[in-house]
């Protein structure tokens, strides 16, 4: 299909990389390939510029440069901030928390603790997908060691009171990891306010390049790597250092820590103008996550009576790009974790539309989806059994 | 987008016979929106052939071609032939599905069947090839599982 119109509304997916990220990672290709571990020129090259991009990540989140662990991903960062801590605190205890809308790779790295031997409570959320600090502190055992409760949620956009959640944690003396991998770079992360013992994020969801992530652990805290060999970055992440993707990684946490306040002023600007269009021209629609405390480049609604996929390919008819947490848009026909979590049912989560807003958006983007939007809805409710019992019915 | 054939992605954008038929001679209705779709098929009989045939469908887009190609596939054959009409001669039709997609074909089928059955026990006739006992429960059950 094509559409005489493009617009990109999937940033949380994928992003491209700026241009001055680029540009600072070509010459690591083909001109300074060296191997940072090299004892020569090459690799003081190389060397330097993986140096020099840890300092930039750590002036991104307010931290040390030596505490930053570079990883191939924000999915690295959890698994090794989960695995890594809870193996290296067994000797403490062996009871984990972590929050029912917490990514797979922080849910399912518990779930793989869980089955070596410790406990798991997974903390339900509220219907804004906020978790409560109570909750947690209600939660803590003498024997828990790790608490991870991610930052912001990419599918919802809600952003959790972490600094309230670690006050708890902290008072019972165990560790607290926050997944700050959908905050980082588009919300200020400020790793002394959190209050947070170890941080994770990832280069793609602000611009960097796709494979770059790093995890951020505080200063003489013992972590087990997940991988055996030589001894990059310390020994906790070993295997020859991608510095393309580490420089591309430091340049854009550079370019996040300038421009933060005039990225966040852009895309909720056209975020609010989205939230309020969708919901003034389309009836029944929902804003999911909490209406105020969310990333400012995110909107994400279910659409009562229809289902995500179908509405994905129409808008991509019109040169639409967004997501959905709709059973039938995941692979594991399973509606999305994060909407079920906040209390919403299976069938109004089927109508779930995410739209991540990016730099490259503009006014007339947001127009073009309101103007888009509400036809294709029209024409699926038309479709539907469950919207004519409705109509028929006056309930659901 | 998924890996839809040119056909599935016809019938979706222009799905045939959709709508409700005012005073349909039979009605079934299947699916679970725990699974993510829903279907209702509506006959009009007219000498044991099937003379109109509706749908309204809640679901994916292979959901939506699937019900649109099992109407097109049903409209103007006798009731014995309509019953005979499988999820995956339906999946053919369309050129192919993808795995995670064929749960779809299944109810297109199955909400034609159970339209077809409820003609037949209105009207106390039995048709070759449909079962005495609806089987399409069962089915749906079946599908919540793998949902």
């Amino acid at each position: 299909m094509s559409a005489a119109r493009k617009v990109y509304l999937d940033y949380a997916a994928a992003a491209p990389v700026l241009p001055e990220v680029m540009e600072a990672m070509l010459p690591y290709f083909r001109e300074f390939y060296g191997n940072p571990q090299s004892l020569h020129d090459w690799g003081d090259i190389a060397r330097e510029a993986i140096e020099a991009a840890r300092g930039q990540v750590a002036a991104l989140i307010e931290v040390n440069p030596e505490e930053i662990i570079f990883t191939s991903s924000g999915s690295e960062a959890n698994n090794l901030a989960i695995k890594g801590l809870a193996q290296a605190q067994a000797g403490k205890g062996k009871h984990l928390i972590v929050s029912a809308i917490e990514h797979f790779s922080v849910l399912n790295a518990a779930r793989t603790m869980e089955k070596a031997g410790f406990e798991l409570t997974v903390i339900p959320v509220d219907k804004n997908g906020l978790v409560d600090p109570d909750e947690v502190a209600r939660n803590i055992r003498k024997d828990t060691v790790l608490v991870s409760i991610m930052h912001a949620n990419g599918e919802a956009g809600s952003i959790q009171r972490i600094a309230e959640i670690a006050d708890e944690v902290k008072k019972a003396g165990a560790l607290f990891h926050t997944d700050a991998v959908a905050s980082t770079g588009n919300i200020t992360v400020n790793v002394k306010e959190l209050g947070v013992d170890a941080l994770s994020l990832a280069g793609n969801q602000f611009y960097g390049p796709k494979g770059s992530g790093a995890l951020w652990v505080r200063k003489g805290l013992r972590l087990i790597p997940l991988m055996d060999g030589g001894v990059q970055e310390g020994g906790r992440r070993p295997g020859t250092e991608d510095v393309p993707a580490i420089v591309g990684l430091g340049k854009a946490s550079e370019s996040a820590k300038k421009n933060l306040n005039l990225r966040i002023e852009k895309t909720s600007k056209l975020r609010d103008k989205l939230i309020k269009g969708v919901l003034a021209k389309i009836d029944h629609a929902i804003l999911t996550g909490h209406p105020d405390q969310r990333l400012p480049h995110h909107a994400s609604f279910c659409i009562e009576f229809i289902e995500g996929e179908s509405m994905l390919m129409l808008l991509n008819s019109q040169g639409i790009a967004v997501s959905s947490g709709s059973a039938c848009t995941s692979r594991a026909l399973k509606a999305s974790h994060v909407l079920i979590a906040m209390g919403i049912s299976h069938e109004i989560a089927q109508g779930s539309l995410l739209f991540t807003l990016g730099l490259d958006n503009n006014e007339s983007d947001i127009d073009y989806v309101l103007e888009n939007l509400p036809p294709i809805v029209d024409r699926l409710r038309q479709m539907s059994p469950l919207y004519s019992k409705f109509i028929k019915e006056q309930k659901r | 987008m998924p890996m839809y054939s040119d056909k599935v992605m016809d019938h979706f954008s222009n799905p045939r016979n959709v709508g409700e038929i005012k005073d349909a001679d039979g009605i079934g209705e299947v699916g679970n929106p725990v699974c993510g779709d829903m279907m209702t098929f509506y006959i009009k009989v007219k000498d044991n052939r099937l003379e109109d045939v509706k749908f309204k469908t809640f679901g994916c887009g292979a959901a939506i071609a699937v019900s649109s190609m099992t109407s097109e596939m049903a409209k103007g054959k006798t009731l014995e032939e309509a019953v005979a009409i499988t999820p995956s001669l339906v999946a053919k039709e369309l050129e192919g599905l993808p795995k995670n997609k064929f749960h779809c074909s299944n109810l297109g089928a199955q909400a034609l069947r159970k339209a077809i059955r409820d003609y037949a026990n209105k009207k106390s006739i039995k048709i070759q090839g449909l079962d005495e006992k609806g089987d399409e429960d069962d089915e749906e059950h079946e599908e919540e599982k793998t949902c």
